[in-house]
């Protein structure tokens, strides 16, 4: 970017300047700290200038958004044709309850829907389960069988709203679920739009719902690639997901390099099952967080663009440019939410919002207010959208594509996070790949040894966290949280009780036996998921069937 | 000089949240203790069979998936019926929010930690009240 002579003179300016101004400066006026550093643990210097992206080449590192290495942004006019998707997370208690909440939230100006459900579902159990007792309902919506889903989606025409839905290890049931529900209502899987996490390598890293293990469980992600290119061909089949990877105490190099290990790895197992890269390449999605340090965060999801695109391109040979893109979805921090002082939460959530923006996400989630005690109530929800909408509407870092390129920082650390995550994926390359590496406890391990590092920092006050180690008050337990009725259980056993006297008891069995049969052949098995559903069979029942067949995954412990 | 403290870490439930529970590991062995953590989804029946056969001085059950109002006491409960629960000590800790905790500590919980809390209170916290006063660490 800059010519030889140039960065000459700037570096012999530049000493001069260290020397006379600063020097004089710090001898009267010491700077805050000896270091000073990212909250990832990066080295900030004190300035930043052309002499730190010297090497930088703007059409082979940036290029124009829309355009390959896609480091500007993935759409060539991005927020100016169509904002990001305000996509709140939701789900609680019965499939009534979360309904109601998704049309508030619609009617609110939400742009898309984002379902959470509760562990047992998320893990494979029905309501009426024993491991299932006290977590009903709790973080997220209940779904025993094909009935709450018709529920949970009652007026909401789904040719109309994309819905992503954070389910993974029974990926495949739930969306086999959403198939149904959508025919029902007379919408043909060709126009269904969103999302399934589908992503159970970050599960066994950070996350914790798996249930099989890791050859099974890439099997029916692989199903589902396979089935979705021809059926649900708008569909967004995986979400590879970073945001947990951080909320375990990652840093954010971390977040792009075991996000992408894990890219790699599903990449790798489609086209060893046969599939051609371009034919399923386009679905892939991501999901990353967003924390504190805006700057830092911005350059994160700009390397993390830049790599998968090189790594599309060059190791997997892909030709569709819209393989080589990384389109994701970011929520707001929920471990940088502080339990002391709420309120100071929406600031945090609003630099996050800022930093997601800034960096050229796709869709939104904001956390709220009161989610380091509990899920949250309407206005706290309410106050969360709003964040968005105005820095959407307001504070105009909308108005143009990717402003912050070009900053010497923010280049240099963009470059800086890109490097540090290859050099992470060849490591992973070197321990067999991103499966190996976690099984061996790696990635855990690195994961475990950034976050205990944080927390002594805050612990030693070397990191202020406001309300929380530094400037602290005498608070009175907040009021009016959300509180799931603990009779949410019962309310699911009794409807399960009700849907099994009333169904096709025989043809669930001959389903079932079907799909037991065809989980120990090599047959894709969301044809036969999708029958079972409709005959409704529920998710516990379903999900038994393939533990018979494929077992249950271990986890290895790593402190 | 009396032994060493001993703590199992567990995850009760199918919360899979073990950021806090995996810190606090470290942080206990840091100070000198003995810190068996025993990974995800574990019943409060293996809880307290682990607890007995592994013979701690306390349980520590990190828990953020809102279902702490069954499992806590659950645990209590299972450890007063094998007659184990007046040598062990039992602490919670998580996203749990604050009018939870009296009656949790009415059910023998013995304190409750939740977000924010520096290592060093449970630290010092299980060192003042482990049950068994001749182990230290």
């Amino acid at each position: 970017m800059f010519d030889k002579n140039e960065i000459k003179q700037l570096k012999k300016k530049k000493n001069v300047w260290e020397e006379e101004k600063v020097q004089k400066t710090l001898n009267r006026f010491p700077e805050r700290k000896e270091q000073f550093t990212t909250v990832s643990n990066k080295i900030v210097d004190r300035l930043y200038t052309p002499i730190n992206v010297e090497d930088f080449d703007y059409q082979q590192d940036s290029g124009y958004p829309g355009e390959f290495p896609f480091t500007r942004g993935v759409q060539p006019t991005m927020y100016r044709g169509r904002l990001w998707t305000m996509r709140q997370y939701a789900g609680f208690a019965t499939a009534e309850e979360s309904n109601n909440r998704y049309k508030f939230l619609l009617e609110q100006g939400q742009t898309g829907l984002s379902v959470a459900f509760d562990l047992p579902t998320q893990i494979g159990y029905d309501s009426d389960h024993s491991l299932s007792q006290g977590e009903v309902g709790k973080v997220g919506v209940a779904i025993d069988s094909l009935k709450d889903m018709e529920i949970l989606f009652d007026g909401i025409p789904l040719d109309n709203v994309s819905t992503s839905m954070t389910i993974n290890a029974p990926a495949a049931v739930l969306l086999a679920m959403y198939i149904a529900v959508a025919e029902k209502q007379g919408v043909s899987s060709d126009k269904l739009k969103g999302t399934i996490q589908n992503d159970i390598l970050k599960e066994y890293i950070a996350r914790g719902t798996y249930i099989f293990p890791v050859e099974p469980s890439m099997r029916l992600i692989i199903d589902i690639f396979a089935y979705c290119a021809e059926v649900v061909p708008k569909w967004n089949t995986i979400s590879i997901s970073g945001y947990h990877i951080r909320e375990a105490g990652s840093t954010a190099t971390q977040e792009v390099a075991f996000t992408l290990a894990d890219g790699i790895a599903y990449v790798e197992a489609a086209i060893k099952a046969g599939l051609e890269v371009d034919s399923f390449a386009p679905r892939l999605s991501f999901f990353f967080n967003a924390h504190n340090d805006l700057l830092e965060e911005v350059s994160k999801y700009r390397a993390a663009r830049r790599l998968w695109a090189k790594i599309m391109k060059e190791r997997f040979g892909a030709k569709n440019p819209k393989s080589m893109q990384l389109k994701f979805h970011t929520q707001t921090g929920g471990s940088t939410l502080t339990a002391q002082q709420p309120e100071n939460n929406i600031v945090r959530v609003a630099i996050q919002t800022l930093a997601a923006v800034l960096g050229g996400t796709q869709s939104l989630h904001t956390n709220s207010k009161d989610e380091a005690l509990a899920l949250p109530t309407e206005d706290s929800v309410r106050i969360a959208l709003r964040t968005q909408q105005i820095v959407a509407h307001e504070s105009g870092v909308a108005e143009t594509i990717d402003p912050l390129a070009g900053s010497y920082y923010v280049e240099s650390l963009t470059t800086e996070i890109e490097n540090g995550a290859m050099d992470y994926i060849k490591k992973i390359d070197d321990l067999g790949g991103a499966a190996k590496a976690i099984e061996k406890g790696y990635i855990q391990k690195e994961i475990m040894d950034s976050s205990y590092e944080y927390q002594i920092q805050v612990e030693k006050n070397e990191r202020i966290i406001v309300g929380m180690n530094k400037f602290k008050i005498e608070e009175k337990a907040p009021k009016g949280l959300l509180k799931v009725d603990p009779a949410v259980g019962e309310m699911q056993k009794a409807k399960i009780n009700q849907l099994k006297s009333e169904r096709n008891q025989k043809e669930v069995e001959s389903r079932l036996r079907a799909l037991k049969d065809a989980a120990t052949g090599d047959d894709n098995l969301m044809p036969y998921i999708l029958e079972a559903v409709k005959a409704y069979a529920t998710l516990g029942e379903i999900c038994d069937e393939l533990r018979g067949v494929f077992g249950e995954y271990e986890q290895s412990v790593i402190i | 000089m009396g032994k060493t403290i001993r703590v199992l870490i567990a995850k009760p439930g199918l919360d899979g949240h073990d950021r806090g529970a995996k810190v606090i590991a470290r942080a206990l062995r840091d100070a000198g203790m003995e810190v068996i953590y025993t990974g995800l989804r574990l019943t409060p029946e293996q809880i307290v069979q682990s607890a007995i056969q592994e013979d701690v001085d306390a349980v520590a059950l990190s828990i953020l998936s809102g279902a702490h109002n069954y499992l806590l006491p659950r645990v209590v409960e299972l450890l007063k019926e094998e007659n184990a629960y007046d040598d062990i000590l039992v602490l919670g800790g998580g996203v749990i929010p604050e009018e939870d905790i009296p009656q949790l500590k009415e059910k023998g919980i013995a304190e409750i930690f939740t977000h924010g809390t520096s290592t060093q209170v449970t630290i010092d916290f299980i060192r003042n009240n482990v049950k068994n006063s001749v182990r230290c660490s």
